[in-house]
């Protein structure tokens, strides 16, 4: 049995699980520390006197400019971009009945990096056109999947099988547009292949923080329908919710968290397939719970982005190696899984 | 008669298969209205749009004086509640949290769990007689347990009426006779039902207005003891059949004809 305690104030009522609160509390702690640990210790050690010092005002130039330049803006953007990611794949996997149904899997982080390829490659845009492109193609091709999917007569749970024909597909372009491009260009360009927290600024972290921060209160807000919607259409609707109107919504939602995530990052693989079943099963609870999965998203690209600024350094391994790798053997299993429960 | 649930002139249909076309039907108030009729009559159709799911192609459906699509969608919520045919449990949801999801159309966003929810979803499980069950895993359950569960939700709804669409489907005999006798309690306690059953004989015994469909159109309604002849059901399913009184209650009972005289008939 779940303990869970109840808060009553005039004017709220609510009912909060207790597991659910001690895991995102542990959490929460995790990706500070994650956070933390990456500011002191990713690359050349900055003692904790010193970042004190520099976000006083004072410190060595060289400490400010590594501290407020370099790790700072890389670690923000990993957290923002991680828990975005987390959210959208959480939305499309309750959506789609699956956790196979996330955005990386079914497409729409590639059709991002095919917009930025395709600005990079045809037309020269430099960095900010090109993650204007990016947002452009992750929004067309997730009209393009979900068009489709709902063109043979809507059944979201065919989302899966669309997806990662279209995203397939996609790959196919990237590559081509890249053989075909000038050698600058194909070097701009296939940075945009792998997602990677390397060399971001201050500029990114804004964009992709104003942005959650539209999306994220109607996100939590739609919340509780997404658990109704997971009952089947005419269960949610007979409650009171209007079942296309939320779907769509939700659908617009996840796609323009993961589009501005992806667009800051590039195609950073495996957060948000993985995110949401991570916290399922920490929390043991049978609906996705948005917040707790943005947590464990974050954490998860801050932990993958340690790993690839340590495992080979002081080369630097794009964060989307990493989790692509560690996405590899997850997607097996959980491959593996789905074809037992079939059998 | 009062009503709050009707239908005039409606025209239903899925893309362009019309199922239905200028249907009148009336729920009276505090009935245990059944529909029955074959396969594929429209059956179904007929209850998703007296709960506003399906928007008739013409005609309106009228719920408390206003039509049904003018009302926001908790609000119909709040006033009906439908138990429909294919609704599922999320993977290893307890008893009690489905029950309370039954609420949703009460709650808003800071206010989910009031004393009144709280009391509703207790009420809902005791009526049911599921209380026993609330922490265990809803797909652990049997179907006949299962249903009860669902029924639970759709009560803690707390809707003056309800609809079912197929309650009784896929449970074996002695769980059908066990839902329709807590529909009858729920009926008595003062809740109009309205109930899409397969079984004839049960719908004579359990209904207190009976509504017979064939290809989409109402052939005959009222009360099952004078609306169920012989004729009536060979008109309606195409099978010979005598109409005799149920020994248990004295609704009509509808025993079909010998395989030998129906065979007769054939050679005729």
């Amino acid at each position: 049995m779940r303990r869970r305690i109840t808060v009553r104030a005039p004017g709220v009522a609510v009912r909060l699980d207790l597991r659910t609160l001690g895991v995102s509390g542990a959490l929460l702690l995790a990706v500070g520390a994650a956070a933390a640990w990456t500011v002191v210790a990713a690359g050349v050690r900055l003692p904790v006197a010193d970042i004190v010092a520099i976000l006083d005002g004072g410190g060595r130039r060289a400490d400010r400019f590594i501290l407020l330049d370099l790790r700072l803006p890389r670690v923000s953007l990993g957290l923002l971009a991680g828990a975005a990611l987390a959210m959208s794949g959480a939305v499309f996997q309750s959506l789609s009945r699956n956790p196979l149904g996330s955005p990386d899997i079914v497409g729409f982080t590639t059709g991002s990096a095919t917009g930025a390829v395709l600005a990079i490659v045809v037309f020269g845009a430099g960095p900010a056109g090109a993650a204007l492109a990016a947002i452009g193609g992750g929004l067309l091709t997730a009209l393009t999947v979900y068009g489709l999917t709902a063109l043979g007569g809507g059944a979201v749970s065919r989302l899966v099988l669309v997806g990662i024909g279209i995203s397939a597909m996609l790959v196919a372009v990237n590559s081509y547009l890249i053989s075909r491009a000038r050698l600058e260009a194909a070097q701009a360009a296939s940075v945009w292949l792998v997602g990677t927290l390397n060399g971001r600024t201050w500029e990114y972290v804004r964009l992709l923080g104003l942005a959650l921060l539209v999306l994220t209160p109607p996100l939590l807000r739609y919340g509780r329908r997404l658990h109704l919607l997971e009952m089947g259409d005419d269960a949610a609707q007979s409650l009171g919710v209007r079942v296309h109107r939320s779907r769509l919504v939700l659908v617009l939602l996840a796609v323009a968290a993961c589009a501005v995530a992806t667009a800051a990052t590039g195609p950073v693989a495996f957060v948000a397939l993985a995110a949401p079943q991570i916290t399922r099963r920490l929390t043991g609870s049978p609906a996705l719970q948005l917040l707790p999965t943005a947590l464990t998203g974050a954490l998860l690209m801050v932990l993958s982005d340690l790993v690839a600024q340590r495992l080979l350094a002081p080369a630097q391994l794009p964060v989307g190696v990493v989790t692509g790798a560690v996405g590899g053997v997850y997607l097996a299993w959980l491959l593996a899984g789905q074809w037992r429960k079939g059998n | 008669m009062t009503s709050r649930l009707s239908g005039s002139d409606l025209t239903l249909a899925y893309g362009d298969r019309v199922i239905t076309s200028g249907l009148d039907v009336t729920v009276p108030d505090g009935s245990f209205t059944v529909i029955i009729g074959p396969n594929a009559c429209g059956k179904s159709t007929l209850l998703r749009a007296l709960s506003g799911l399906l928007a008739p192609r013409h005609g309106t459906v009228v719920l408390d004086g206003a039509t049904i699509g003018s009302y926001r969608a908790k609000e119909v919520a709040r006033r009906l509640g439908l138990l429909p045919q294919t609704a599922t449990a999320p993977e290893g949801i307890s008893v009690a949290d489905l029950v309370a999801r039954g609420r949703y159309p009460h709650q808003r966003l800071l206010r989910q769990w009031t004393p009144e929810d709280e009391n509703q979803v207790a009420a809902a499980m005791a009526a049911t007689g599921v209380t026993a069950l609330a922490d265990r895993a809803v797909d652990e359950l049997s179907g006949g347990q299962r249903q009860r569960v669902w029924m639970a939700m759709a009560l803690a709804q707390q809707t003056g009426i309800l609809l079912l669409d197929e309650p009784t489907t896929y449970l074996d005999i002695a769980y059908q006779i066990d839902l329709l006798d807590l529909c009858a309690d729920l009926n008595e306690q003062g809740r109009t039902l309205v109930a899409v059953l397969h079984d004839l004989n049960q719908a004579c015994r359990y209904a207190s207005h009976l509504i017979v469909m064939k290809a989409g159109r109402i052939v005959a309604e009222g009360e099952p003891g004078q609306t169920v002849t012989a004729e009536l059901v060979e008109d309606v399913y195409g099978l010979r059949c005598e109409v005799i009184a149920d020994p248990q209650t004295g609704t009509p009972l509808v025993v079909p004809a010998a395989r030998a005289l129906r065979a007769a008939r054939l050679e005729r």
